[in-house]
């Protein structure tokens, strides 16, 4: 069990400061929680930034090699025909009529892993319970979570002059 | 406030005043109430349009094809006609969420969501249309890449018709990705709203449990840029390859190079008209009007005007390559288009699609809600007909004079495409009442650079810092 403070704004602009406040004085961010994306909350708070684009890059690669082994396997060495006199002898001369395909599995690929990604990392998936631990953060308001080490008092009146409209300190299981 | 800047001359997107709570409030509002009489008696004439199609098309399944009015020369008549209109109109919400999201075009963000879910209402409409054609609907499975009777004949990967099944399939799983993806911040407003047990529950399942956390934010923005990324040459790939279920054929009046990026913007003005319908009335039945302003409105009318001008332009190029040509069955194909037995298909389509749109000039029209209704609802006629005349009229002059032939849908014909209309509104009308309409969540991103209030703050900050 430990203790942590909510501190709860109700303008992006005052949580930002806040934020800089909070981690120039050193204490610990353990959160954040917004109604909506604030612009340059994550580097404000020191969040390294995301690699999804990258994995959806390489997810994109699969799917351009799975269409490629797919097509060259039903069309060139499985059962070779010979459409519209032209015979399927290679994949390379036959791959004019294969780069529809062989698109739409590279983002669909990339589409689908990514955000399948995004949704394990970010544990989303049905039925799985919220965590914002007040409902007004999903609203106009905005939870800044902090560590206490043993220092309770400073931190509430740290965090009544960084402008919250709300500090709490909260039992966490 | 600075990284909240804005150019004064810049029109306000939100208008009204409003806080970040007043876009919960507003946006909560339309699920939260409920439904009038207007949207009872609307839901009911769909419901009823939808099951008299489901009538029609379980006699066709049940009867044949032969129900319909096709013939040995008209094989393909309103059931590909139909299927290319609603591809078609299935285009905007993926242009406006993807292309508008990479140009960074604020004015998208009150219109993304309900262009999205017609987007995919509408490529679920065109879906049904391959798979009753089929016959044997019971058999559709027979398109995915699997050995002919589990043997060792596959299906074929130099049909366009295949892409078409890969196209579609992947656009509509794309879509409704990226759809609910931005839906989840906003399903979770409604869940941490709710009043009764059962909505908690209903909007918890959905919302997939977001909280909203920093790294989640930092996640779903780069998510939704690289889905726009992905999406907007989908968008133009998908109706590519549509167009190419006409182009690589021999059909003289088909068999042309232009039709790719003239279906594109067919499609894409197609599919800003039917927004326009949907938004129109919705702002206003939703109580809306201050999120989606006139200026939304005649934004969506400029894309009209140009891709409208666009489609003019391909109009009059394919006429002239069809005389160019020097090919006279390419030429008679055209010469009959405009003067034949259905010449005024051909008229229909002409003054819909590349004359309406030029009022789209005038200030005072593209401005006028009536206006621009009336136009949206032209536009989707004319483009059913384009496709009405690229496909019946180059089919029922075959080249043999004896095989000429007219085209006389049936009752199934007509039942099918209006059944489809009808379950088209059904799933719109309901999504309009369970759904958060606007993407809240990334309007409230945009309040303080483009709410009225907030701007007329900082342009009297700025007179003040004048004065001195």
């Amino acid at each position: 069990m430990s203790k942590v403070i909510h501190a709860i704004y109700n303008d992006d602009d005052v949580l930002l400061d806040a934020v800089h406040k909070t981690r120039s004085a050193h204490h610990h961010i353990e959160e954040v929680y917004t109604p909506f994306p604030v612009h340059g909350l994550d580097k404000a708070m020191g969040l390294a930034p995301t690699r999804i684009a990258i994995a959806a890059f390489l997810y994109g690669l699969v799917g351009l090699s799975v269409a490629t082994a797919m097509m060259n396997f039903i069309m060139i060495s499985d059962w070779p025909q010979d459409i519209g006199g032209k015979p399927s002898f290679s994949y390379l001369q036959n791959m004019p009529a294969f780069v529809p395909i062989m698109f739409e599995l590279t983002v669909f690929f990339a589409a689908h892993l990514m955000v399948i990604t995004f949704y394990m990392r970010s544990k989303l998936w049905p039925f799985k319970q919220a965590e914002n631990p007040d409902v007004r953060t999903t609203d106009d308001h905005f939870l800044m979570e902090v560590g206490i080490h043993g220092n309770e008092e400073e931190l509430v009146s740290f965090f009544k002059t960084t402008g919250a409209v709300e500090v709490k300190v909260i039992e966490k299981h | 406030m600075s990284s909240h800047y804005e150019a004064p001359i810049r029109r306000p997107l939100v208008v009204g005043n409003k806080s970040y709570h007043d876009v919960t409030v507003d946006v909560a509002r339309p699920v939260e109430g409920r439904a009038n009489k207007l949207w009872w008696t609307v839901f009911t004439i769909a419901l009823a349009a939808f099951l008299w199609g489901l009538g029609c098309m379980t006699y066709t399944i049940t009867t044949g094809i032969g129900t319909w009015g096709l013939n040995k020369t008209v094989g393909w008549a309103w059931d590909i006609t139909n299927f290319v209109w609603w591809v078609g109109i299935g285009h905007a919400g993926t242009l406006i969420s993807a292309v508008l999201l990479l140009f960074r075009q604020k004015w998208r963000m009150a219109i993304n969501r309900s262009a999205e879910a017609m987007t995919i209402f509408s490529v679920m409409q065109a879906g049904l249309f391959p798979i009753i054609h089929m016959g044997r609907p019971w058999l559709g499975y027979w398109v995915l890449p699997i050995p002919n009777q589990f043997g060792s004949l596959w299906v074929n990967f130099n049909s366009p018709l295949l892409w078409d099944v890969f196209a579609i399939s992947t656009y509509l799983s794309v879509s409704l990705v990226f759809w609910w993806t931005g839906l989840l911040p906003d399903f979770a407003m409604i869940r941490d709203r709710a009043v009764t047990p059962f909505t908690k529950k209903i909007y918890s399942i959905v919302s997939f449990g977001w909280s909203g956390r920093a790294k989640d934010w930092q996640r779903f923005e780069e998510v939704s840029l690289v889905l726009a990324g992905l999406a907007t040459p989908l968008v133009l790939s998908v109706h590519t390859i549509v167009s190419f279920d006409f182009a690589t054929s021999i059909v003289p009046g088909w068999h042309t190079t232009i039709l790719p990026p003239y279906f594109v913007a067919g499609a894409i003005f197609s599919g800003f008209a039917m927004v326009n319908t949907l938004l129109i009335i919705m702002r206003k039945v939703s109580n809306l009007e201050e999120y989606i302003t006139v200026q939304h409105i005649e934004l969506m009318n400029i894309v009209i005007m140009i891709t409208g001008s666009i489609v003019g332009t391909a109009y009059i190029t394919e006429l002239f390559i069809a005389w160019y040509s020097g090919v006279e069955y390419e030429q008679y194909a055209f010469l009959n288009r405009a003067t034949g037995p259905y010449w005024w298909s051909y008229w229909l389509m002409m003054s819909c699609n590349v004359f309406s749109p030029q009022f789209m000039w005038s200030k005072k029209l593209r401005t006028s809600i009536t206006f621009s209704f009336i136009i949206s609802i032209v536009v989707n006629i004319g483009m059913w007909f384009e496709r009405f005349v690229i496909i019946v009229t180059s089919l029922h002059r075959d080249y043999l004079p004896s095989s000429w032939t007219m085209f006389q849908p049936t009752f199934v014909d007509a039942g099918i495409f209006i059944g489809t209309i009808g379950f088209f509104f059904v799933l719109f009308l309901l999504y309009s009442r369970s759904f958060p309409v606007i993407a809240q969540a990334e309007v409230k991103t945009i309040l303080k650079t483009s709410g009225d209030n907030f701007k007329r703050a900082r342009a009297q900050q700025d007179n003040n810092s004048d004065n001195h």
